[in-house]
Order: structure tokens, then sequence, then C-alpha cells
């Protein structure tokens, strides 16, 4: 006996979720360059494609619910379904946050820039970096590549610390500054969030592998 | 020869720790197959069973299967077809007796006492550990002679109609049945039948009720009032229950094992055993993982 068309469709729901995920890498860096350039036509269309964003989620929840209505799911299609089911949740927010940075940049790209872009495109590049490894460790069901992915999160939280510290002594040494550096620390913000639910997806990773549901990354604080 | 008497409580609870039946190794045990896939309930056990080995004939059914089942709690015995199940189930309170050929090795004990000593009388096994079948098998008697029937033979010496009342309530029928106790048993709805006879076992007073496929003749609606009285049931009674259909098995158990042939025209072995949520999520073993998910054979 096998399930022909079950397995189809549970590739097809792996499959949405890594288009969806293909989606909001490519959000996330649109909006950095509209941010870096400026360009304010760009940063419009990034948060117009967030519209896509949802719809794929919203997309690929219905089908994971399908599967769990019609076809009794159990053992690891049921962890698989169940995993891709948060995934998707996480990466939608995650375009969220890239419309944030989008958001910004049109609010920013009238204003003299503050600074050149360093650490800000640095933590930018490590959530895409993360990203998309959290996603192969997810085809590779690769639980141990998983977890190790994790310890990038603190490389992201220094960074964004570093980003505040920076600003701050812009806006004590000079308060026309306050504006744009908010702005920054926003974009930082919502980076440091990016970098926060690539680690959640690692937590499912490690959940489709092993079975066990755990917080990979607990806040310092 | 003097007869052993089954002792009504078990004499000192037995607690077997995760893992203890991989620690017992009696000379005539066989490992099975996937032991580390096995691990007994740690809570105190009705039944436990070391190295049981059936054979019909020259046919081997059942092959080294060490196992506890614990108390007040529904265990569900799942595999494919021919895997053995059903006559792992029937062991239990010693049905496989009135099958010609059948030969049994290993021990079955039922709170410490071997029910297979020669000196158990096996009708006292059974009144013990009662039964319920695939198919409704109502006597062709009234509603309350179904259910006095045992009782009268077993020298009931109470208030019968008390008795009646309080199983076919125990059995969720009562409010269905009680105005008109006289019907014949025949003339019930295959659901409600299937009560009745849960009601028959729950007159003789029994400790254990096995169940055998006991909502495969029943429409959704019947499977799920049976499922809801198992979920109720198992308060007072430890239960056992084979079943084809894995959501019951998921819905109604507390522990879940997994049984397989242990090569083609082999005998059946116990793969897996363990909590059904676990199981269900995430089974230890890859051959339940294959039956589970329907990618068996």
């Amino acid at each position: 006996m096998t399930r022909v068309e079950f397995e189809r469709q549970l590739e097809v729901i792996q499959e949405d979720m890594l288009v969806l995920a293909t989606m909001v890498h490519g959000a996330i860096e649109r909006s950095m360059e509209a941010l870096r350039r400026p360009d304010v036509e760009l940063a419009r269309q990034v948060i117009a494609d967030d519209a896509k964003i949802n719809r794929k989620r919203y997309e690929t929840e219905e089908k994971c619910l399908e599967l769990v209505a019609t076809q009794q799911p159990l053992a690891g299609d049921l962890r698989t379904i169940f995993a891709v089911l948060h995934i998707v949740v996480d990466l939608e927010r995650m375009g969220d946050h890239a419309e944030g940075i989008a958001k910004i940049a049109v609010l920013l790209a009238d204003a003299p820039p503050l600074k050149p872009y360093i650490d800000i495109p640095r933590m930018a590049q490590l959530c895409q970096s993360m990203l998309m490894s959290s996603l192969e460790a997810f085809k590779d069901r690769d639980a141990a590549r998983a977890v190790a992915i994790c310890d990038q999160d603190d490389e992201v939280d220094a960074l964004n610390d570093q980003v505040y510290r920076e600003l701050l002594v812009y806006m004590l040494g000079n308060p026309q500054t306050i504006e744009r550096a908010t702005y920054l620390t926003w974009v930082a913000h919502n980076l440091e969030r990016i970098a926060d639910r690539v680690t959640n997806i690692c937590e499912r990773v490690v959940y489709l592998v092993e079975g066990k549901i755990g917080e990979l990354n607990v806040s310092k604080y | 020869m003097t007869e052993t008497k089954l002792p009504v409580q078990p004499p000192e609870v037995r607690v077997a720790a995760p893992g203890a039946a991989l620690a017992r190794a009696p000379a005539e045990r066989r490992e099975p197959a996937a032991g580390r896939a096995i691990i007994d309930p740690p809570e105190p056990a009705v039944f436990a069973l070391d190295g049981l080995n059936l054979w019909y004939g020259h046919k081997h059914a059942l092959a080294g299967v060490t196992m506890n089942y614990p108390v007040n709690r529904v265990t569900a015995l799942i595999g494919p077809s021919g895997c053995g199940k059903s006559t792992l189930l029937r062991c239990l309170n010693r049905m496989n007796d009135l099958i010609p050929g059948v030969r049994v090795s290993g021990t079955i004990q039922y709170h410490g006492a071997n029910i297979y000593d020669r000196q158990v009388d096996p009708v006292e096994v059974r009144r013990r550990i009662g039964m319920v079948f695939q198919k409704p098998n109502p006597f062709p008697k009234s509603i309350y002679d179904n259910v006095a029937f045992g009782a009268r033979v077993n020298g009931f010496r109470g208030r019968m109609d008390d008795l009646v009342e309080g199983c076919l309530r125990q059995a969720a029928l009562w409010d269905e049945v009680k105005d008109d106790l006289r019907k014949s048993g025949l003339a019930l709805s295959g659901g409600q039948q299937q009560r009745l006879c849960i009601a028959r076992a729950l007159a003789v007073q029994p400790d254990v009720i096995l169940m055998d496929e006991p909502c495969s003749a029943l429409d959704p609606i019947a499977t799920l009032k049976i499922e809801d009285l198992i979920r109720e049931l198992v308060k007072d009674f430890t239960i056992v229950i084979v079943t084809h259909n894995m959501q019951q098995a998921a819905r109604v158990s507390d522990y879940t094992a997994f049984m397989l042939l242990a090569h083609e025209g082999g005998p059946g072995e116990l793969i897996e055993y363990g909590l059904t949520n676990e199981l269900f999520t995430n089974p230890r073993d890859h051959r339940t993982e294959d039956y589970i998910t329907g990618r068996f054979g």
C-alpha cells in the first residue's frame, strides 16, 4: 500500500513553503536596497508585494488543513504538516518586517543620510543567510544544522545592540538626527525580529526530525 | 487437585520501570525484534506477559511477546490483518483454549497469578476478564435477561433489578431502554446491541474488559458512543482493545502496541509499545511509522 496522492500533496505544501521563503528573502533584499539607494518606487513595490506573501501563507495553510482533515496524517507526516503550518506563519511575519523596512525607506528617502550603512546591511545579510540555511536544514531533515544556525542569532542581536548604541550617540550629539536615527533603530529591530523568527523555524526542524518541541535560543534578558 | 484461586486484588502491586521488560531475561524468552521500541508503562500492571508464544498446530502465531498492561488504562493493539493481535487478546482470558491444537508457552501473570497454571479454572478467568466481540451478539432474550443471564449463572444473590439497572447505566444504555426492558435484545440497533453486550459483560463484575474490534460493525455515530463509553468505563475497569481503525486507537487508548509478522508466513511479534500520543506522533521503530502512515508493504 502506498499513498501516492497524499505524498504528492505533502510535497506540494513543502514546495509552497520554500516558494514563500524565497519571496520573503527577496522582500528583505529589496527593502534593504530601497533603503540604501534610496528608491521610493522599489520600497512601494515591496509594500505592495507583501499582499502576495500573505496570500501564499493562507493558501499553504489551507492546503495543510485540508490534508489534516482528509488524510488523517500521523507520525512523520503529521510532524511535517505541523512544521510547515508554523513555518509559513513565521515566514509571513518576516515578510511584514521586510515591509516595515520598506516603509521606513519611504520615510527616509528625502532626508539626508545620517551615516553610511555598514552594520545594518550586515545584519540583513546574516538574516538572509540564516533564513536560507534553516530551510536547507528543513529539506535535509538536519536537526544539528538547525541548532547551529541559532547561534548566529546572537551575532544579529550583538549587531542590533551596536547599531542602537551608535545611533544613541548621534541623537545625544545632535537632536536634529533623532527622527532619522529612530527610524534606523526600527530597521535594526525589524531585522533582529527576522532572525528571531528564523530560530523558530529551526525549532520546527528539530521537532520535525526528533519529535521534540523546545526553545533553541533563550533570550538573554 | 486443588484449584488455584485468582487474587481479587493484586497482593503486591507490580510497578514496572521503563525498560524493565528488557532487563528481565527468563530462559525461554525470545528477545523482540525491536526491543528498544517496547517500553512497559511505568504503572501498576494487571497483566504481565513474559515470552508468550502461541502455536495453532504447527503454525507459530505469536512469538516472544513480553509486555505489561496497566490498571485502569485502555491499551490498544494495532497491526495489519493476521499479525496476531486478536490471538494475543484471546490469550488474556484463555479464549484460545477453545480452539483445538493450540499450544502456549511463556507466562501471563494476572495480578501476579499465572492464568495458564494447570490449576486455574478458565471459567473463573473469563468471569474476571470479560470480552466484547466484533459483531454484537446479544442472546435472543429480553434486554433484562441478557444482562441478568451471566449473574444468574454465577449465583448472584443481590437485587437483580439494581444490578441490571446499574450495568445498563454504566453501559450508557439505560435511558434508551428503561421503559421496555422486556423487549428482545435483538430488536435494538447495532450500536445499542453492542452496548447491551458491554452491559452483559459488566454484570458478572469483571476486572478487565477485552474488546475485539467492538465498533467495526457500527456506523460512525454508534462508534463514537462506544468510544465515549470506553473512556467512561476505564475509570473502573482495565480495557484492552483490538482495532483496525488507527484513529480509534489514537482517540480511545492510553497505550498502544504495534504488532507485525516477523516475516512472511512467520509469527506475529510485538514491534513497538508505548504511550499512544508518542507512538502516533513520534514512533521509535520505522516499521511502526510505515504502518501508521500508510506506507506499509
